[in-house]
């Protein structure tokens, strides 16, 4: 058993529910008791979504455990067959209706309804959302491509000069971080290159779409957590290369778009130099020079928090004091860019662990999920967020992507803009008496956060601090004073200083410089 | 629909020292978070014990699973007194004795620390039933009282609470005491002299038990509404054999502020059709508020459950032969709305968009959980909330 406060993620079926809500004519027949509804709202309220997701719940009842709930099953699934005529059924069952092995594919399958029926199992108490998707989308494809594919070992055909080359977008969901603007981003800069996208899934494909997948020169796996699994079978059951590089931030959509040329024998230069790439210039003009070496903290799924990693240390010269993930499956990917950044990865889902390490290293800025902006709110800490899961507002009606150079874009903006700014920041720093610009207000361009808490700056249990050096360290602006006083405890702690007086402050303050 | 855990998103706001831990999967975390993920920011009072695959594989002895959890759960949140065992579809499924649990760690932690539990298993409750199966398991730890006293059965906003203190002060009726208290230590007691108003409609369980410790129900509509209002304080007066010019003049000018404030919304709700999906319970005594108070049309009223009982007085309040419908069956329930074509179409979270796509103008029916809503000074707001979609609708050209 494990205590949870927040979940990063949710059960295997709404993994599930994400791929059959994406794609169209695809029909979910979920064996689940009336209370696993709720989640419709996570669609129709969380992204907006202007249809109920294509799904049907059994509603089982405690009455009916005694009885038939087989049957009931087999009563829903002919009736949402009837009521939708869906081109294929994903049949399958959520975490109570596991406990009772009912066995949906036995049973759909009895029905010999005239469309395929893909039945999808999880071990829903092991298992979690990501899984749940990529496991889902893995089998959607090997059903509905497998009938298409070549016999083992066959060669691949090479396409023919006067074709342009064909790419597959996979991994963009319903409920997923920014994914239909991905999708149009990477969409551009596929078209810079003269490359066609043959199928996007599931975002938006059929069953039939996903039966044309072979016929893509290569794959694009926009998203590993979810597409990785069916990357790699379509890779080896067509021999389709698949393009790993994830175009989050600008260094990482150069690599992209190099990657693509080299898989498609194009010439990458006309997707590399986009005009409307600004992130470079924004972040070398002087304005943003107090962005430099700003400690900060990211969490969230593997992808997302290893590209924001990179963005921050090598394109906004942020310093990276924590990086974490919920992925366990990608654990390896994250430790190794931890390695880099020369910071211990942070591997958990645990909301309660992502906010001891928080308060330990009390960071400038949080990078991180709908979890991380509860902590960051909580302790006073700025905080973006960078990767799933989010909330209604982190699905925005204007373009705002994070892939390809307006990604980029919208993530120098999105990161900047928490943080006070530059020369405000000198203000307080300079007159920190002044009734309304004193340490402890909030950046003056976000009205709404109000006074930030001191949460961060816990006194340590062993150091005693003298008055007039304590009051000293209150006239430090809020977002530098828990570092300042947790370098001068450990300075003193060093120097064997048993009370921290104005002379340590200051002592401490030259030994660590900034 | 929702299961019964839902209702832990309002009752941890209102027993301000009491936690609720489920004990379920990950459906089930994933559920409150994600009802309650909609407003709360907060550090919540609840939490969900995860059962995962050892505890099933019987790998880890579920009993000491849980006290672990519950041991590191009350280290980190010293404050809470009350501690609700909270079961699940699963927990019910793999028949986890939670009753004996509670028992156990009441034993464990006690005096500081009382431990209850109630189910708020999809399989056995919906929606606001875990409302009434939390308030049934406080009734067995009230303490035992031959006093006469009034008890107000039903979470009301602190505010609303208030504002019928005084009510029933100024009319001479008390002790007056609320089930849930605000406090675990101030849980009233109830015996053969309580005489007890329910300020909710699904309250079935919970109105049994107080009944098996003595207690007398009296029977009122819900004060949903001016009419709903005064008809329920009326039941209390009455029980209470207050003459009737007292009434009249206590809650004279309470009335009259309901009517005035409901009037600002009877031009636009005044014959328009409304369809209300079964959700909370609540729909009977909203569909008697708007056909009554605001002059509307009720197409079809549909309710997860009809406790007849209960809702007698509002049943007869109704227009005669208006549709009732009871129990879910969502697709048919949406083919007769569509035909229908209300004007305005009250429904829960899942619904409510899609319908709004599609031309129809929704109320989302668990903002009336969320909204204090009853007595005299919230009946403009009630009405208020059926108004505003319709008026939205006029205002947007785009």
């Amino acid at each position: 058993m494990q205590l949870t406060l927040w979940t990063y993620e949710g059960p295997p079926h709404v993994g599930a529910m994400r791929i059959a809500t994406a794609m169209e004519g695809l029909h979910y027949v979920l064996h689940a008791p009336q209370g696993d509804t709720y989640a419709d709202l996570l669609f129709t309220m969380i992204e907006r979504r202007d249809r109920r997701p294509p799904v049907t719940y059994t509603t089982f009842q405690a009455r009916d455990l005694g009885g038939d709930t087989a049957q009931l099953f087999k009563d829903a699934a002919r009736e949402a067959y009837e009521r939708f005529r869906p081109q294929a059924m994903l049949v399958g069952a959520s975490c109570t209706a596991e406990l009772i092995q009912d066995d949906p594919g036995g049973l759909a399958r009895a029905l010999n309804l005239p469309i395929p029926v893909v039945a999808v199992e999880f071990s829903a108490y092991q298992r979690k959302e990501n899984f749940g998707a990529a496991e889902t989308f893995y089998q959607l494809v090997r059903a509905f491509a497998g009938p298409n594919a070549p016999p083992a070992g066959t060669a691949r055909v090479q396409r023919p000069e006067s074709c342009r080359p064909r790419a597959n977008l996979l991994g963009p969901t319903a409920l997923g971080f920014r994914h239909r603007d991905d999708v149009a981003e990477v969409r551009k800069l596929l078209g810079a290159m003269g490359i066609d996208v043959h199928v996007t899934a599931p975002l938006g494909a059929t069953p039939a779409d996903l039966a044309r997948l072979g016929e893509a020169d290569f794959n694009v796996c926009l998203y590993p957590e979810i597409a990785a699994p069916a990357a790699l079978w379509l890779g080896r059951t067509f021999g389709q290369p698949t393009v790993k590089a994830v175009p989050i931030g600008v260094g990482a959509t150069c690599d992209f778009i190099r990657e693509v040329a080299s898989v498609a024998g194009v010439d990458p230069a006309p997707a590399l130099g986009d005009p409307a790439s600004r992130l470079p210039w924004y972040s070398r003009s002087v304005d943003s020079g107090y962005l430099t070496r700003k400690r900060v903290f990211i969490f969230g799924d593997a992808t997302h928090a290893v590209a924001a990693a990179r963005i921050a240390s090598e394109e906004l010269g942020f310093s990276v004091v924590g990086l974490g993930t919920y992925s366990r499956e990608f654990a390896r990917e994250v430790r190794d860019a931890a390695r880099k950044h020369g910071v211990e990865a942070l591997i958990t889902d645990d909301y309660l662990e992502v906010e001891a390490a928080v308060k330990k290293l009390s960071p400038e800025l949080v990078l991180g999920t709908q979890m991380e902006r509860h902590i960051a709110k909580r302790l006073g800490i700025a905080c973006a967020v960078i990767s799933a899961p989010v909330h209604v507002q982190d699905f925005p009606a204007r373009h705002s992507p994070q892939m390809g150079f307006e990604g980029a874009n919208v993530i120098f903006d999105t990161w900047v803009h928490p943080l006070m700014m530059g020369l405000e920041e000198h203000l307080v720093a300079m007159f920190r008496d002044d009734f309304e610009f004193h340490g402890d207000a909030a950046p003056s361009h976000l009205a709404d956060t109000g006074t930030a808490p001191a949460a961060v700056e816990q006194p340590g249990a062993t150091t005693l601090w003298a008055g007039e050096a304590e009051a000293e360290l209150k006239k430090i602006p809020f977002f530098v004073r828990g570092k300042a006083r947790r370098n001068t405890e450990r300075f003193a702690l060093e120097q064997g200083v048993g009370t921290i007086t104005l002379e340590t402050l200051y002592d401490a303050k030259a030994h660590f410089g900034r | 629909m929702f299961c019964g855990l839902t209702g832990i998103v309002w009752l941890h706001r209102k027993i301000q020292d009491a936690f609720f831990l489920v004990v379920g999967s990950r459906t089930c975390a994933h559920l409150i978070q994600s009802a309650a993920g909609v407003m709360i920011f907060a550090e919540p009072r609840f939490a969900t014990a995860i059962i995962d695959e050892r505890d099933l594989a019987g790998l880890a002895d579920a009993n000491d699973e849980l006290d672990r959890v519950v041991a590191r759960l009350l280290e980190r949140r010293p404050e809470i007194r009350l501690l609700f065992l909270v079961g699940s579809c699963p927990s019910e499924v793999i028949k986890l004795d939670l009753s004996r649990a509670a028992f156990r760690l009441s034993q464990r932690f006690s005096p500081g620390i009382r431990v209850l539990n109630y189910s708020g298993s999809g399989i056995e409750t919906t929606f606001t039933q875990g409302e009434d199966a939390c308030l049934a398991a406080l009734v067995p730890a009230m303490a035992a009282s031959i006093d006469r006293a009034l008890l107000v059965v039903g979470c009301l906003a602190d505010v609303v609470e208030d504002q019928f203190s005084r009510l029933f002060a100024a009319l001479g009726i008390g002790p007056v005491r609320f089930l849930p208290p605000r406090h675990a230590a101030e849980l009233p007691p109830v015996g053969p002299g309580t005489f007890f108003l329910l300020a909710q409609p699904f309250l079935a369980d919970t109105a049994r038990a107080l009944e098996a410790r003595g207690a007398t129900r009296i029977a009122a509509p819900f004060p949903l509404g001016a009419e709903g209002t005064s008809l329920w304080l009326q039941a209390a007066a009455a029980a209470w054999k207050i003459d009737a010019a007292r009434f009249d003049a206590v809650t004279a000018a309470g009335r009259d502020r309901a009517s005035r404030a409901v009037s600002k919304c009877r031009e636009e709700l005044a014959g328009k059709r409304v369809f209300l999906f079964p959700d909370s319970q609540l729909e009977i005594p909203l569909a008697r508020f708007l056909s009554r108070e605001m002059s509307m049309e009720l197409v079809e009223v549909g309710t997860p459950y009809l406790h007849r009982e209960h809702l007698a007085e509002e049943l007869a309040l109704l227009p005669p032969g208006t549709a009732l419908s009871e129990g879910q069956h969502v697709e048919n329930q949406l083919d007769r709305c569509r035909r229908a074509r209300p004007d305005i179409t009250v429904c829960g979270l899942g619904l409510a968009n899609p319908l709004e796509a599609e031309g129809l103008t929704t109320k989302w029916s668990i903002e009336l959980l969320f909204t204090p809503i009853q007595g005299y000074d919230q009946a403009g707001d009630l009405a208020e909330l059926f108004a505003r979609p319709l008026v939205r609708r006029g205002l947007l050209a785009v």
